[in-house]
């Protein structure tokens, strides 16, 4: 163990060694926390934004239209609530809540996941809805026009294309989660920040540890990101086309950007 | 020329259609027989689209009703789903779905809504791709293909559902000039083939050499209905005679 004459980096590097294996269970669970919060803060997303992008008159029948209203109204303040407040006492209210109200002790893992979705859910739902608006409306009317049910042209074409346009939003949520999680540490869930505070703790070598962390976060953040973008690439599809061969025309391929057209 | 006999498809009686409190459209009555090609002309503003949106309820009409094969689309226990199928519409801004390829676009609502199996759905969406021309574009997105080139994958996407009539709304006024001529050739090649078209057209040289029937809109009312040598050598109301002399003069 380094002593009190100790430099900078031998601290560094003490604490790599003795640390090493727990500040990457700290970060794996960061991650897992992260990417599960999305994934179920998007599922909830497109839920709640399909339902307030319904379209709703009163002439579709009265027990319907005044149900889709209540419904909306309890999910538009869902959202502004978790909107409005830090997560980090939602954390709190939610976590310590839970023990007094209903006398459950919810496992602080779980919590952590129930918390960052509920969360993250909030936000997507705006997201999603926005997507849902950005689509050109004669989409949804084209698909209409030729039988498919509302259900149907929103599973097959709008969304398929709402999400699209939101996947730079989605991994933006993602990156935030991977750093925000670090508030779950208030309800002593092990993620990076939790297991760093108790490292540093022991030693009071708060500075070095906590330099360390940073640079965990950096590399997982930065990682996603690029992963993400090249994800986002993947996804738009080829921007070249092989032309469909025939008796007289052999297969080519004709080469085109993105957005330009081939004659 | 077309039996007068033939069965009405399609029958529009006494529709209006307000927004708000804008009128725009007001006792409107016509009918669409099995084989017709009927155009609606009129200006910019008089109604048209709302006509015909309002026949296959993107719209909602006001007043009034729609009757398909003699019953009203707005009936209790009529399938709204199928009518649309069966109602084919292409649109001014072609809409095809953007996340599909030409071919997906004509396979989807085969498989959506009339149940056709993939293979089946393939087949006749190149049979009506390689009608249009289009079928060695059936790999391209639509963001890759041209205006003509979209509307006539539009085009495949409609019959491709096997439609009993066919609306077009101004199917060629979105198009560049040079690319006006594909699309009005497909077009008059199905109206020859006997398909029943009703197309709202600025194009007056196919209302006049292709239609069996103009019907003139203004300000939301049908001003005059006729056979195309009427409408265009000696029309009844002066109304229509001015709209004439107006377009035909630029
Ligand atoms: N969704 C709408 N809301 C309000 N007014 C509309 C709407 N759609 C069309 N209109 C009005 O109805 C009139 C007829 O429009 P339209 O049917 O598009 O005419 P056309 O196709 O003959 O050019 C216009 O005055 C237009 O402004
Ligand atoms: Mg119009």
């Amino acid at each position: 163990m380094p002593n009190a004459q100790s430099g900078f980096f031998e601290w560094v590097f003490f604490f790599v060694k003795t640390y090493g294996t727990l500040f990457l269970q700290g970060a794996g669970t960061t991650l897992l926390i992260a990417l599960t919060g999305t994934i179920v803060g998007f599922i909830i997303g497109l839920g709640v934004g399909y339902v307030r992008a319904m379209p709703c008159e009163r002439e579709d029948g009265a027990g319907r239209y005044v149900l889709l209203k209540i419904v909306r109204t309890i999910l538009g303040v869902y959202i502004e609530i978790f909107r409005s407040t830090p997560m980090i006492v939602q954390a709190m209210v939610i976590f310590y809540g839970m023990a007094s109200v209903f006398h459950i002790n919810l496992p602080h893992l779980l919590a952590g996941f129930v918390i960052v979705s509920i969360n993250t859910g909030a936000y997507l739902s705006e997201i999603v809805r926005g997507g849902i608006q950005s689509v050109d409306p004669g989409q949804q009317e084209a698909a209409l026009a030729i039988g498919m049910t509302y259900g149907q042209s929103m599973l097959n074409v709008v969304l398929p294309q709402a999400i699209r346009n939101i996947l730079p939003a989605l991994g933006n949520e993602f990156v935030i989660n991977i750093k925000d999680t670090s508030v779950l540490n208030v309800i002593s869930v092990t993620e990076l920040f939790f297991v760093s505070k108790s490292a540093a703790g022991t030693y009071f070598k708060y500075f070095e540890v906590f330099f360390i962390t940073s640079c965990v976060y950096f590399v997982m953040t930065f990682t996603v990101t690029r992963l993400l973008r090249w994800l986002e690439k993947k996804m738009d599809g080829p921007d070249n086309y092989a032309i469909h061969g025939s008796q007289s025309v052999p297969d080519v391929e004709l080469i085109g950007r993105g957005g330009e057209r081939i004659d | 020329m077309i039996d007068n006999k033939a069965e009405r498809i399609i029958e529009v009686r006494h529709l209006s259609k307000s927004f708000g409190d804008h009128e725009v459209l007001r006792d409107v009555d016509f009918s669409v027989r099995k084989g017709q090609v009927v155009s609606i002309i009129g200006s910019s503003g008089s109604g048209k689209s709302t006509l015909l949106r309002c026949m296959n309820l993107l719209e909602k009409p006001s007043g009034g009703e729609v009757l398909y094969h003699g019953k009203s689309i707005r009936g209790e226990g009529f399938n709204l789903q199928m009518y649309r199928a069966h109602v084919g519409m292409v649109f001014q801004q072609f809409n095809l779905f953007a996340n599909m390829t030409a071919l997906e676009n004509c396979v989807v609502g085969q498989m959506k809504v009339l149940k056709r199996s993939r293979t089946e759905a393939e087949n006749t969406a190149m049979e009506y791709l390689c009608k249009v021309g289009m079928d060695v574009y059936v790999k391209a997105k639509p963001r890759q293909l041209s205006g003509g080139q979209k509307q006539r994958v539009a085009i495949a996407r409609a019959l491709s559902m096997n439609p009993d009539v066919l609306l077009f709304d101004e199917p060629t006024s979105a198009l560049d000039p040079e690319m006006v001529g594909e699309v009005l050739a497909v077009m008059k090649d199905l109206a020859s083939s006997g398909l029943t078209m009703l197309v709202v057209t600025h194009e007056m040289g196919f209302a006049r050499d292709v239609c069996d029937r103009v019907v003139f809109m203004d300000g939301g009312v049908i001003v005059e209905s006729n056979t195309p040598e009427v409408i265009f050598t000696n029309p009844e109301q002066p109304r229509t005679r001015e709209f004439l002399a107006r377009i035909l003069e630029n």
